[in-house]
């Protein structure tokens, strides 16, 4: 059942008509309605006054006395809603968008670009479609409400994992094969800005890199350190910027799939060797990933360094710390400070000062350790433990010492199965 | 046998002030070039010899800058390319996007495709050059590193994670030798075209409510922020509380 208020007409109208044969049925079985005092005087209840609207405003009915609240409400279950499907049958031309599948997923950055070819194909008419095009290990499941009205994924082990080259050439092959009316690629550094620069290169095609404000005749980009608004024509390859357009939000896609003609990618020159193990404490403390913040709480510094070394994470501190010298100024998290942008932010003996959340504004998960059960870190974490952080930290070490154990001896017995 | 490296430099622009600089990422690419060939490093720049911002990088302990002159609406790839093409170049070293002009970044991607040498962007270090092949490892999102290996002769555009620039000093800066050289006349056509006005700062995304009824609005208007706080473990002893951080670190896959 929805919890819309739905007002009945007919009653509202039986109740404002009194010559009606059903008004006094419908006056009577309403509490409060006519009360006459010790003179006879109608008395009127102002609280009772009005009723409440169908948008949840109160409403004074003064056509006809002080009609009150509407008879039989009437309400219909919460429907699913289904947005209309938009079909584009035989295109006559393509728009499309290289997206970076961050983790498999079209990032918002995908979708907002998405939602920019579609401004385009609105702009320019014609029957065209857009084309996500995706490499790699795939995950994303609302491709259809992203705005993708066709996907074409390309796979193969040649473009797995970092292999700039190899998509390259299969964007060149996609180009050939299809009539590509623009290219649109994330102007990021996940990929989408070097593999947009090598498909111009290619292709022999000027691209506009940092665009922002684009449509069908024009594009203006940033130039110049981001100091200069260059606008030009519309070019086939665009490199976006972030929020160069709203995202698809209204309708539903086909993402049917598109299929690449199979052809021979040349000899890599660049072979990928795999990440590199990074010390934590070398990643600024502005893009680290997972910091352990330390506060006023903390009286057993060694044990903390020894934590953070076990855990793998980046050192952070709160104000006090740093201000009392057992942290450098460098590592404070908060206003003054870094404004971090890590995933996972575990505080251990930080209250929770406004200037200290301000800079964890934009954390996704926060793990509290702290005595204090009524404190405002606690309030913003996803989970917090009450009690010594001196004794938790030393559980945890010791629990994470065994995952490392037992994953190393699965690897060491995996190791010995396959040789 | 030493190999030869060549830095490509550009005038850079202040964030602030607007000036003429060094710069950020061709500093860095000079400070990764001399770190591979020492002082045996070739530095150079198309466009004008008398530019003063050339003597703060020769201020970094290069004896001479090469300088391929020719005008400021002159296309600087032709004429880096048929240089790079007379010497016998093993290493070119970039930034990633120039700090002044069209900073589209296009740069060392259309050198090498002329080239056909590989072209690695984002580089943050070069570990090792040896037997015609060099490690080079990249920076990536989130402090993160990749190391790849790559056939010489290759391009590789430098990105800020790379070691920060060296101090540059006035007196080196000033001896230091510009060597002119002729370089491409021919003008960039297209971007006489464009329209350039100084940037003006983006709109900022307002969060639309896209509400059938009013309600709705007024809900969605007045609608605290999700203070739903999480899960509070109070009376647990030591080794559930830390498990459950445990399982949290894991599941988030920050402990691997």
């Amino acid at each position: 059942m929805s919890d819309i208020i739905r007002r009945d007409p007919r009653a509202e109208w039986i109740m404002r008509n009194r010559l009606h044969p059903l008004h006094d049925q419908y006056v009577s079985q309403e509490e409060g309605g006519e009360v006459r005092g010790p003179s006879g005087l109608i008395r009127k209840f102002p609280h009772k006054v009005g009723f409440i609207g169908p948008n949840g405003i109160k409403r004074i009915d003064r056509l006809k006395g002080n009609s009150s609240a509407p008879q039989g409400r009437r309400s219909s279950a919460a429907q699913e809603v289904q947005l209309p499907l938009h079909t584009v049958a035989n295109p006559d031309y393509y728009i499309m968008v290289a997206a970076d599948m961050v983790g498999g997923r079209l990032t918002s950055h995908d979708k907002d670009i998405l939602g920019l070819a579609h401004k385009l194909i609105a702009e320019e008419g014609g029957n065209g479609a857009v084309v996500a095009v995706c490499f790699g290990e795939v995950k994303e499941e609302h491709f259809d409400t992203a705005g993708a009205d066709r996907v074409l994924h390309i796979e193969g082990e040649e473009f797995e994992g970092y292999a700039p080259e190899a998509r390259m050439q299969a964007l060149a092959q996609v180009e050939s094969q299809y009539t590509v009316k623009h290219w649109l690629f994330p102007d990021s550094i996940h990929g989408g800005c070097d593999l947009a620069s090598r498909l111009a290169a290619r292709l022999g095609e000027r691209p506009a890199t940092q665009a922002w404000q684009v449509n069908a005749e024009q594009a203006v980009s940033r130039g110049a350190s981001a100091s200069l608004d260059i606008t030009r024509k519309t070019p086939k390859i665009l490199m976006l910027l972030e929020e160069c357009a709203d995202a698809i939000d209204e309708t539903r896609h086909e993402a049917t799939p598109l299929t690449l003609e199979t052809f021979s990618v040349a000899a890599p020159t660049i072979t990928d060797q795999g990440l590199m193990d990074v010390d934590p404490n070398a990643i600024p403390l502005g893009e680290a990933e997972f910091i352990l913040s330390a506060g006023n709480g903390i009286h057993n510094w060694d044990q903390f360094h020894e934590a953070a070394k076990v855990l793998g994470a980046t050192e952070g501190a709160s104000r006090v710390a740093v201000d009392d010298g057992f942290m450098p100024r460098f590592r404070q998290v908060g206003a003054t400070g870094t404004w971090v942008t890590a995933r996972v932010y575990v505080a251990v003996g930080i209250s929770g000062a406004i200037q200290h959340m301000q800079g964890i504004g934009q954390v996704d998960k926060v793990v509290a350790i702290n005595t204090d059960a009524g404190c405002d870190m606690v309030k913003r974490a996803a989970l917090s433990v009450i009690g010594d952080s001196e004794e938790i930290l030393a559980e945890l070490m010791k629990l994470v010492a065994e995952h490392k154990q037992t994953s190393l001896s699965d690897q060491a017995e995996e190791n010995s199965n396959a040789a | 046998m030493p190999h030869k490296v060549v830095s490509l430099i550009s005038v850079g622009r202040h964030p602030q002030s607007g000036r003429s600089r060094r710069a950020e990422q061709d500093s860095r690419a000079v400070e990764l070039g001399l770190k591979l060939a020492g002082t045996d490093l070739d530095v150079v720049h198309a466009g004008n010899t008398e530019e003063p911002t050339l003597r703060q990088y020769a201020g970094m302990g290069l004896p001479s800058v090469t300088v391929l002159e020719q005008d400021e609406k002159a296309d600087a790839v032709e004429s880096l390319q048929s240089y790079l093409q007379s010497e016998k170049v093993d290493i070119v070293l970039t930034g990633v996007r120039a700090e002044s002009g069209e900073s589209s970044g296009m740069t060392p991607y259309l050198l090498a495709e002329s080239l056909g040498w590989p072209m690695v962007s984002r580089v943050a270090d070069i570990v090792e050059v040896k037997d015609g092949e060099a490690q080079v490892l990249l920076a990536l999102p989130r402090g993160q590193r990749r190391q790849v290996t790559v056939k010489l002769p290759f391009i590789a555009s430098i990105d800020n994670a790379a070691q920060a620039a060296r101090q540059s000093a006035f007196g080196p800066g000033l001896r230091a030798k510009m060597e002119a050289q002729q370089g491409s006349e021919s003008v960039d056509e297209i971007r006489l075209n464009w329209e350039e006005v100084p940037a003006k700062a983006r709109p900022k995304r307002l969060k639309v409510v896209k509400a059938k009824t009013a309600a709705d609005r007024f809900k969605a208007a007045t609608a605290k922020p999700q203070g739903g706080s999480g899960k509070v473990m109070k009376n647990e002893s030591v080794e559930e509380k830390a498990k459950a951080i445990f399982d949290l670190l894991v599941e988030e896959k920050v402990i691997r």
